[in-house]
């Protein structure tokens, strides 16, 4: 019976040429920003190298300061990550790192802007890294505030015209730095990882930072296992509750222990005493906000199947006379349905991926690199699969409903 | 002789928020096995009503419909599509074959709904268009087809799952003579050789002379 249902929705499709076009259009259409969306998402929040270790890893990426008529919210501070965040039960490895900041270099009169990142040595050992020249910088480098820095590829090109790097210096933000080691781009809405050259703390151009419990650093905590986070949350939290607030203008300090897409939802979602960062609630915006905008395609489809349906409801009294039931007919329909919309999937994962390599390729987004990978495409598998499911399920309901005899007299109920 | 339609004291009156319309009024009548009734009356009288209650494609207002010695009153929509699969087939007038679909496709559509593998249900549509004499026309499509050929392919599609009684609605009025012919001869053909029960609404009364039995209607009676 599948078969004969496939055959059926293959040579209906191509009979209503125009009709299936529109279909396809929007099905494929819709299914592009969504899948683009996603494949956007998941490059910025799924594991890719080198946070490899994401599954138990998690981050201070927020810290806000609240007092009676004001607060401040902000990244920690330097102070804040090296006294309250070390150390702390079941954490393998802690790490400091800064935002990357804009630099200038004038290489031989021109000028080159870079994404100077200031790190410590744990940080490369949480984050992995593939080397292709050298290595990073040590504890005795950070400790000994050598000016090192490992760089990424397109830094290596600009500078060195994309020879060898490791030995030579660069000058950046008034410094000089001796390149030890390369690494492949990595990509800017990556923030943990994402830098031009990577540089000791320690080379910051003044010791100020040491001394600021906000602004300017994010944390790295490798735990043991994911088992351990809660634990890990509980005791930082403990730690900074008590922390000593700068005047006593200030009354309350938190910086969370969470991830990245935690931070995010905790930027966008928490309150001013709030520190639970309420995830769930940005998944509730993405979720929706993909749920509305299939929707309106989703409803212009229900209109244009329902018009061909009653088009063919001579088929569907046909087909009752001869002993199919409401189930049947249901069934046979979404699976013409479903036919419609993973065709029209297929045309929207091939227009997906060209509209990433264009993406890709150009330079609005230095360093991207989205994919279609396995789970992308699961993802938009499904997406199809509920497209057809919403777009069919009524208009495949209604038909069932159709009485045989009105049916045959191809009238609709 | 066992009875294989049995209608007693069936009414079926539609009614809308303004008009009611009596379709048929205590219409009662038993139809024995292997017989070949027609049933005549001027437009509008139910004769097509008459035959989609008997089909089960529509409910009577009131009174019994037997099938077969099983009284469906009481069936669901699952049942009655069970009972139609296994018990009737349907001529139309108008044909009503499925234009996407092959021929062949076109008779299996009543196997399909019951449980049986693909190479089977070929046989089946195969033997049954071997029957009406159009097995060199498997593959083509009813748009390739003259009225005839169509009406054919209809009745294979009718017969393919040998049900016990066909209904049959002006299977010859939109034929010319020749054809109409053609049909009557499969269908006495079927009667005789498979002792299948048919019921036909027709207009003609030389078609209708051709049959067993005539019942008449007026203005949904059953008048002598």
């Amino acid at each position: 019976m599948l078969r004969s249902y496939l055959k059926l929705a293959w040579r209906v499709l191509w009979r209503r040429k125009f009709f299936t076009l529109i279909s396809l259009f929007g099905i494929s259409f819709t299914l592009v920003v969504l899948m683009v969306a996603t494949a956007v998402l998941d490059h910025v929040f799924a594991p890719l190298a080198p946070e490899v270790r994401q599954a138990r890893t998690l981050g201070i990426f927020r810290a806000r300061m609240i007092g009676d008529h004001r607060s401040q919210t902000s990244m920690p501070g330097y102070q804040l990550l090296d006294t309250y965040a070390r150390n702390l039960p079941g954490v393998e490895r802690m790490a400091i790192f800064s935002m990357a900041q804009t630099v200038y270099s004038y290489p031989s009169g021109q000028r080159i802007k870079s994404l100077l990142k200031r790190t410590d040595a744990e940080y490369w050992r949480i984050l992995d890294f593939t080397f292709l020249e050298g290595g990073p910088f040590t504890d005795q480098d950070v400790a000994n505030a050598s000016f090192v820095a490992v760089i990424n590829q397109t830094t290596r090109d600009r500078f060195f015209g994309g020879a060898p790097a490791v030995g030579r210096t660069l000058e950046a933000d008034g410094q000089r730095f001796r390149v030890i080691g390369v690494v492949p781009d990595v990509p800017v809405l990556r923030l943990v990882a994402n830098g031009d050259i990577y540089a000791p703390v320690t080379t910051a151009k003044s010791d100020a930072y040491t001394r600021q419990l906000m602004g300017g650093f994010g944390g790295l905590l490798l735990a043991r296992s994911p088992a351990d986070f809660p634990a890990i949350k509980a005791e930082l939290a403990t730690r900074i509750r008590a922390a000593q607030l700068p005047d006593k203008q200030w009354q309350r300090l938190f910086a969370p222990a969470e991830t990245f897409f935690e931070s995010i939802a905790g930027n966008l979602f928490g309150g001013r005493d709030d520190e639970r960062s309420h995830p769930e609630r940005l998944w509730a915006v993405i979720v929706t906000a993909m749920l509305l905008f299939s929707l309106l395609p989703a409803v212009n489809l229900v209109n244009l199947n329902m018009s061909r349906i009653m088009e063919r409801a001579s088929e569907i009294g046909v087909r009752k006379a001869f002993g199919a039931s409401s189930r049947a007919l249901v069934a046979q329909f979404i699976v013409e349905n479903l036919v419609l919309t993973l065709v029209g999937g297929a045309a929207g994962l091939s227009l997906s991926a060209l509209v990433l390599r264009a993406l890709n390729t150009s330079s609005l987004i230095p360093h991207a690199h989205f994919t279609i990978n396995v789970r992308i495409f699961l993802y938009g598998l499904g997406l199809a699969m509920f497209f057809g499911l919403l777009s069919g399920v009524y208009p495949a309901w209604r038909m069932s409903r159709l009485h045989p005899v009105q049916a045959l007299k191809g009238a609709s109920r | 002789m066992q009875t294989m339609i049995q209608l007693e004291g069936v009414d079926k009156v539609y009614r809308t928020d303004r008009i009611e319309t009596v379709a048929l009024s205590s219409i009662n009548l038993d139809v024995k096995a292997g017989e070949f009734v027609s049933v005549m009356g001027p437009s509008g009288c139910g004769k097509s009503t008459l035959l989609n209650v008997i089909g089960l494609l529509d409910e009577p207002t009131k009174g019994r419909v037997q099938l077969n010695g099983t009284a469906v009153s009481s069936y669901r929509d699952a049942a009655l599509a069970k009972m139609r699969n296994r018990e009737l087939g349907f001529i139309f007038q108008t044909f009503h074959l499925i234009p996407d679909l092959s021929v062949a496709d076109n008779v299996e559509i009543p196997l399909l709904y019951r449980r049986m593998a693909g190479a089977e249900r070929r046989k089946l549509a195969l033997a049954a268009l071997e029957r009406v004499g159009l097995t060199s026309r498997i593959h083509h499509f009813p748009s390739q087809l003259s009225g005839g050929q169509q009406q054919r392919v209809a009745i294979a599609r009718a017969v393919v799952g040998s049900p016990r009684i066909l209904l049959a609605d002006e299977p010859t009025g939109n034929l010319d003579s020749q054809m109409g012919d053609e049909i009557m001869h499969l269908l006495h053909g079927l009667q005789k050789d498979s002792g299948t029960t048919i019921v036909m609404v027709t207009h003609d009364p030389r078609l209708a002379d051709q049959t067993q039995r005539i019942v008449r209607l007026f203005d949904g009676r059953q008048v002598q």
